[in-house]
Order: structure tokens, then C-alpha cells, then sequence
């Protein structure tokens, strides 16, 4: 699905060449750090996530200063464990919350709170060393009250809004590839022919992965759908509209190309 | 770290834009304590600055102990050079009046002047610009003026400039320090010696100054507008020059590849060379360049986000459009049904996103373009009108399959009996009236008739 060739210029087989001689450059540097720090270009790793707010309001029990609770989190797309990539998450919240910087170290990556007001959180996402040293910024405005203000307010239904984003890592390094060959979380592209990839990182026992995995959240049903595949039907079927339009405009542009040329022939006479 | 607190600061230097609906938010979340709510809002949900009036201080009353009177004294002030006395009232306390000197007298500050005896004058000092009178008058004013040259120039007998002024001043003071210095090591760390004054640099430098302080608006935006141009120059130059490179290692070897790449961070530093731009990246196709240089530049980044990557895709390939074909093509996503921004950017679907933006530019040119070869074609035909009549018949043939064609056009789905929907408004592709369809025939008749 995420061919590397679609956008890139150079072909996909190029790698085969450059790969082995590259790697004869950097053997050089023996130590075995070093191999795993090593760079692999035309390799772009993608970790789909999804990160939003969630906030139920109190309805009897909800006070002057507290008329909602809410969470804010971060999630791998498909509920994955994003410890794999992420190390740590850090929420600005409003400064009147008391430590308005939370920073959770570990998933599930979520801030819940109480309050009353909605404005604009900062995500930050900090990555393990061997994943990327600069961190990348979100924003989210928190939502608590629903598009359609006349409707009644639930205790039961929260009003969510999620954003779907990627984050791309064009160069990740062996040691990163190596670590993430088989984990959910993360997209690799095809891999080019002749590629050979070091042999996998032995995967931790099974009861840490679920730690991370948003799989059985208890708020999990509340969590929005995102399947490329409408947004992918619809693209394309825009695009064949425009396209039967553009041959249309082009046969008209040769019709009356035809006669001019015929026009500018008979009135030169 | 409780100043913060108190004016209400965000305690890290972290950017949150606040949008206008999430003002009334920034009132406390937190209760206020002892005012209720709404009147603490009145202070604009801020504490003041200081208190107006320190209340434990108000309480506190002047120990017990203590017999203060007040009492008309006179004193003396050492700043002073003669013995001039006056009065004034003093806290008398216990009967014992306070010591000390006239407490305003340590203000009395003046700056050091080098004093140079006649010997010194002769052996160092002596300039062809300048007497001995006028620089012993100068040093005499700068003593009693404390050096403000300004002051000092209107004052001078003769009318010398204040630069000349300071550069006499200057130029003697170092001179001075020059001779009196045993050795010249232990100077070599005075101002005076490691930086001399310099008199046209000095002149220069506030010519410059009094002409960017007296320049008018008009000249200060037309000086924005060069300076913005150059920086989009000497970016696009750099961003064709990071396409440049990304496109040799392609074809070259895969060795040099890497040293390249590690070369060309600071390759895109140096201007000048963009002179060595080879000309098939010119030659090229616009938006393949285009394309090419912001993959570079994702490239370039360690890790970004997807919607960002396309963003900037989108932007590259309307960077040869106009504001106005960037809103049509909108309108255009818009009517197809499309989101403006994908809400499930993956790789795939941005790829499709862009490629269907891109065929929308097409389509806008492809209409532009017939339109104005219908006009073209329109013109000629009124010149014609001296000709075979067939001719007519021919450009209304042509009039004839526009107008098949046009209803076909509906993205909606509905058809719209007969429209010209390029005539009126091109890239509005839902309904438009007819009328200047048939209006379009009536005149080529009555040139034809003629």
C-alpha cells in the first residue's frame, strides 16, 4: 500500500545498486552501533495515529468550574502500541490547570481532566534516540460542547473529535527498521529487490505489547472510524470526471483550431 | 516563578494561540480567593501588578520607644565648593540628631578628564589641526560638561563638528595613555588603545542613521518589497539547488552519492553558487522542479507529519497559479465533494489528492484557453464578413458543438439545458444562464449580412 516509488522520482530499483555500495562505505566504522545508526534512504517509515479529545459532560453533577471531563490522548490509528515509536508525549494544557505541562513516558499516552472551557492543546511527541532526535508538534482544539447547540446535552454520548495524521520518517535508521519490521504500528514500504534487512529484533513478551495498545480502552467504542478507502473512492472519482472533462475541452480546442486554420487561409487571399 | 503566577503567564515558553472563543476561558479555572467570580473578572482575570497599598505595612505603628521630633537645622554640602549653609527639617529622634554628610552629596558623580602638563602637550600632543588653546579649552569644557560632546560643540568657540570634537578628544586621551604606560603590553587591553575612534566611519555612520530615521513610508515599503524579492531569489535559487544535487546522484554513482549529500548542506549556504546551475534544471518542466525540490527539502527533514508533506506539495504546484485559480480549483474540490483537506491523509490518499489537483489546474488552463480561442475565432469571423458566406456557417457549426458539449458538464449530475458556463464564469461548473449563448449568434449574423 505504501509503495515509496509513487511520489519519489527515481525508480524503485535504483536502491539495488546504491545499497550494497553504500553499505561498503559505512563498514568502515566498525562498531555495531554504528551499523544500526546507519541512514537507509528510499526506506520511508510511516506510523499512522490518531489524536483528539473526548469530554463527557457532568450534567447534575457538574459544577461552576467543572461542567465537563474530558481526556486528551494520542493513539496509534488502529489501536496499536505506539511505545515502539513514541517515548514520550507531553500536553500543554491551559495554564490555569495546576502543572499545566503533563508528560506521560509511557502509553497509553492521555491526559484526563475537569473544567469547564475549550482551548488549544499542544501535543509534542518525542521519539526514541534511534527513531529521530527532533520532537513534532500538534495542536488540538479541545471540544466540549456539540456542533449542534440546541440539541440536549448527554452525560452518556461524549463529543470527540479526532484528527488522523502520519507521521513520516524518510531516513529511519537500521536499527529503528529492525526494531519495527513486524509491529503494527508502524507502514513500511514494499521493499526494493535485493534489499536484505538485518534479522528481527526479538519481540517483547506479549503482555507489555498490550499494555500499549488502545485495543481494549475502556473508551474505545466512542473512537471515530477512519478507513482511507472512502476517501480514496471518492478521489477517484472525482478524478475520472475531470478527466472525461479535460479530453472533452481538447477535442473542442482541435474543432475550432480545424476551421481557424481554415478561416485565416481563406481571408489571407 | 510566583510572578509568573501572579500575572497569569503560561509557565513555559511553549506558544498557545488562543482563539477568540476560548477567551472567557482565561478566566481562572482556578477559584479566586476572598472575591467572588465576576468581580475578579473586571480586573481582566488578572491579579494586579503590586498592591496598592502594602496592608500589613498600614497596621504596623512606630516603636514605642522612640521620641521623634522634627526640627529646622542647618547643614552643609561637601559637593559643594564653598561653605555655603542652609536649612532644612530634620528627624530629630531621642534628641539626638543624625550624623553623617548631606545625604545627596555622594550623587555628585564627574568623569575623570586626563589632565596633560605643557611638556606632555609638547612632546605628544601637538596636531597642525589644532592649538594649544582650543585643546586645552576643549578639555576644559569636556571637564566641565562631563563629556557631552553635543554640549561641548555649542559651546566651543570656534565651530567645529562634534565628530571633530571627539576625534581631537580621542586622539589625545590615547596619546596620553600611549606615552604614560610603562610598557605597552599593559595597555593593550584599554579601550582606548584597541579600538581608536574613527572620525569618517563616525560621520558616515550617522549620515546612514539620519537617513533610514527621515525616510518616508513610500520608501520604506519599497525597500521591504526589494528585500522580500531578493529573499525569494536566493530561496528558490537554494531550493533548485538542493534539486539540483538530489537529481545527480540519481544518474552517478552511488559512492559519491553520499559525500554529495553530506557536501550539499553546505553548498545551499554559499550564493554564489547558483551560478553552476546546470541547465536541464532549468529546462525542465516547472512543476517537476517544483516537485522535486520540496521532496528534497521533505527529504531533508528527519521526521514531519503527512498533511504537512502535502501541504506543501499542494502549495509547489500552485506556486504558477494566480489567488484567484487557487480558489477555483477549491470550488472545483468542493463541487466534486472532495474534502479540501483529506481526512484520512495516508500516503495513498494524498497522492490522489494532489493528482486531482494538479488535473483541476488543467482543466482551468484548457478553459481558459478555449475561451480565448473562441474569442479569437470570433473576432475573425466579424472581420470575414466580406467573404464566402459559408464561412459563418462554419463558426456556427462550431458554436453549435460547444453547446452539445456544455450540458454534459454538470459535476452535480443534473443536466442544465443549454449553458456557456465559459463565457460568464470560467471553473463555475454548475448552472449558468444561457442567454449569452444566443446572444452569440444574432451578432455573427449581422456581420455575415453586411
Amino acid at each position: 500500500m505504501n509503495n515509496s516509488s509513487s511520489s519519489k522520482k527515481h525508480s524503485p530499483d535504483q536502491p539495488e545498486t546504491s545499497g550494497p555500495t553504500f553499505k561498503s562505505q559505512r563498514t568502515k566504522m566498525d562498531t555495531e552501533k554504528k551499523i544500526l545508526n546507519k541512514k537507509l534512504k528510499d526506506v520511508e517509515i510511516s506510523c499512522p495515529i490518531v489524536y483528539g479529545s473526548m469530554a463527557f459532560w457532568l450534567g447534575k453533577k457538574a459544577s461552576e468550574y467543572q461542567s465537563h471531563k474530558w481526556t486528551v490522548y494520542v493513539r496509534g490509528a488502529m489501536n496499536e502500541d505506539l511505545g515502539v515509536v513514541v517515548k514520550r508525549v507531553v500536553f500543554q494544557l491551559h495554564s490555569s490547570f495546576n502543572s499545566p505541562t503533563r508528560v506521560l513516558e509511557s502509553p497509553p499516552f492521555e491526559v484526563s481532566e475537569a473544567g469547564w472551557g475549550e482551548f488549544e492543546i499542544a501535543i509534542t511527541l518525542y521519539f526514541h534516540s534511534d527513531v529521530c532526535d527532533k520532537p513534532v508538534n500538534l495542536y488540538h482544539h479541545l471540544k466540549l460542547y456539540p456542533e449542534d447547540e440546541s440539541g440536549p446535552m448527554s452525560t452518556k454520548k461524549p463529543v470527540v473529535m479526532e484528527t488522523y495524521d502520519e507521521i513520516v520518517f524518510p531516513e529511519p535508521s537500521e536499527g529503528f527498521l529492525a526494531r519495527v519490521q513486524n509491529h503494527p504500528a508502524v507502514t513500511l514500504p514494499r521493499l526494493p529487490i535485493g534489499f536484505t534487512l538485518p534479522p528481527p529484533v526479538p519481540v517483547e513478551d506479549a503482555s507489555r505489547r498490550k499494555r500499549g495498545d488502545t485495543k481494549d480502552h475502556p473508551l474505545s467504542q466512542w473512537f471515530m472510524n477512519f478507513s482511507e478507502a472512502d476517501e480514496l473512492l471518492q478521489l477517484a472519482a472525482a478524478r475520472q470526471q475531470v478527466q472525461a472533462h479535460i479530453a472533452k475541452l481538447k477535442r473542442q480546442i482541435s474543432v475550432i483550431d480545424g476551421p481557424h486554420q481554415q478561416l485565416k487561409s481563406i481571408s489571407d487571399q | 516563578m510566583d510572578a509568573k503566577d501572579i500575572l497569569g503567564l503560561p509557565k513555559n515558553s511553549l506558544p498557545i494561540p488562543q482563539e477568540k472563543k476560548s477567551r472567557p476561558p482565561k478566566d481562572s479555572q482556578r477559584k479566586p480567593d476572598g472575591i467572588s467570580r465576576e468581580v475578579y473578572a473586571l480586573t481582566g482575570g488578572l491579579a494586579p501588578l503590586m498592591p496598592a497599598i502594602d496592608s500589613s505595612q498600614l497596621k504596623k505603628q512606630p516603636p514605642k520607644d522612640e521620641k521623634i521630633t522634627w526640627q529646622w537645622l542647618p547643614f552643609t554640602n561637601s559637593a559643594r565648593k564653598d561653605t555655603l549653609q542652609l536649612y532644612h527639617w530634620v528627624r530629630v529622634v531621642n534628641g539626638v540628631p543624625p550624623t553623617g554628610d548631606y545625604s545627596f552629596a555622594k550623587y555628585n558623580k564627574s568623569v575623570d578628564i586626563v589632565k596633560y602638563t605643557d611638556e606632555e602637550y609638547e612632546k605628544y600632543l601637538n596636531d597642525p589641526g589644532w592649538t594649544k588653546e582650543e585643546t586645552d579649552q576643549l578639555f576644559d569644557l569636556c571637564q566641565r560638561f562631563d563629556l557631552r560632546f553635543i554640549v561641548i560643540a555649542d559651546r566651543f568657540s570656534s565651530s567645529r563638528t562634534v565628530e571633530e570634537l571627539k576625534d581631537r578628544y580621542y586622539s589625545v586621551c590615547r596619546a596620553i595613555v600611549v606615552a604614560r604606560a610603562p610598557a605597552l603590553g599593559d595597555i593593550s587591553g584599554n579601550p582606548l588603545v584597541k579600538e581608536p575612534y574613527n572620525v569618517s566611519q563616525e560621520i558616515e555612520r550617522k549620515r546612514a542613521l539620519s537617513m533610514v530615521l527621515s525616510q518616508t513610508k513610500h520608501q520604506e515599503r519599497k525597500d521591504a518589497e526589494v528585500l522580500a524579492e531578493a529573499k525569494r531569489i536566493t530561496e528558490s535559487r537554494m531550493a533548485a539547488k538542493v534539486a539540483e544535487e538530489s537529481e545527480l546522484p540519481v544518474p552517478s554513482n552511488a559512492g559519491p552519492e553520499s559525500a554529495e549529500r553530506a557536501s550539499f548542506p553546505g553548498d545551499t549556504v554559499s550564493p554564489s553558487s547558483n551560478v553552476q546551475l546546470p541547465s536541464a534544471t532549468i529546462a525542465s518542466s516547472a512543476l517537476t522542479a517544483d516537485n522535486a525540490s520540496t521532496l528534497a527539502s521533505l527529504r531533508m527533514l528527519r521526521v514531519y507529519l503527512r498533511t504537512y508533506a502535502l501541504d506543501q506539495m499542494v502549495q509547489a504546484a500552485s506556486s504558477s497559479a494566480g489567488l484567484r485559480t487557487i480558489k477555483r480549483v477549491e470550488q472545483t474540490l468542493q463541487e466534486l465533494g472532495v474534502n479540501l483537506k483529506p481526512r484520512v491523509p495516508t500516503k495513498s490518499v494524498c497522492a490522489e489528492h494532489l493528482e486531482l489537483r494538479k488535473e483541476i489546474l488543467t482543466l482551468l488552463n484548457l478553459q481558459k484557453q478555449l475561451q480565448y480561442k473562441e474569442a479569437e475565432g470570433s473576432s475573425f469571423r466579424d472581420c470575414s464578413y466580406a467573404d464566402t458566406p459559408s464561412t459563418p456557417k462554419r463558426s456556427n457549426r462550431g458554436g453549435d458543438q460547444d453547446r452539445t458539449f456544455v450540458p454534459d458538464m454538470s459535476f452535480g449530475g443534473e443536466r442544465v439545458g443549454k449553458r456557456d458556463q465559459k463565457r460568464k464564469a470560467p471553473g463555475r461548473l454548475s448552472e449558468a444562464p444561457s442567454s449569452p449563448a444566443q446572444s452569440k449568434r444574432p451578432r455573427k449574423l449581422k456581420a455575415s449580412d453586411l
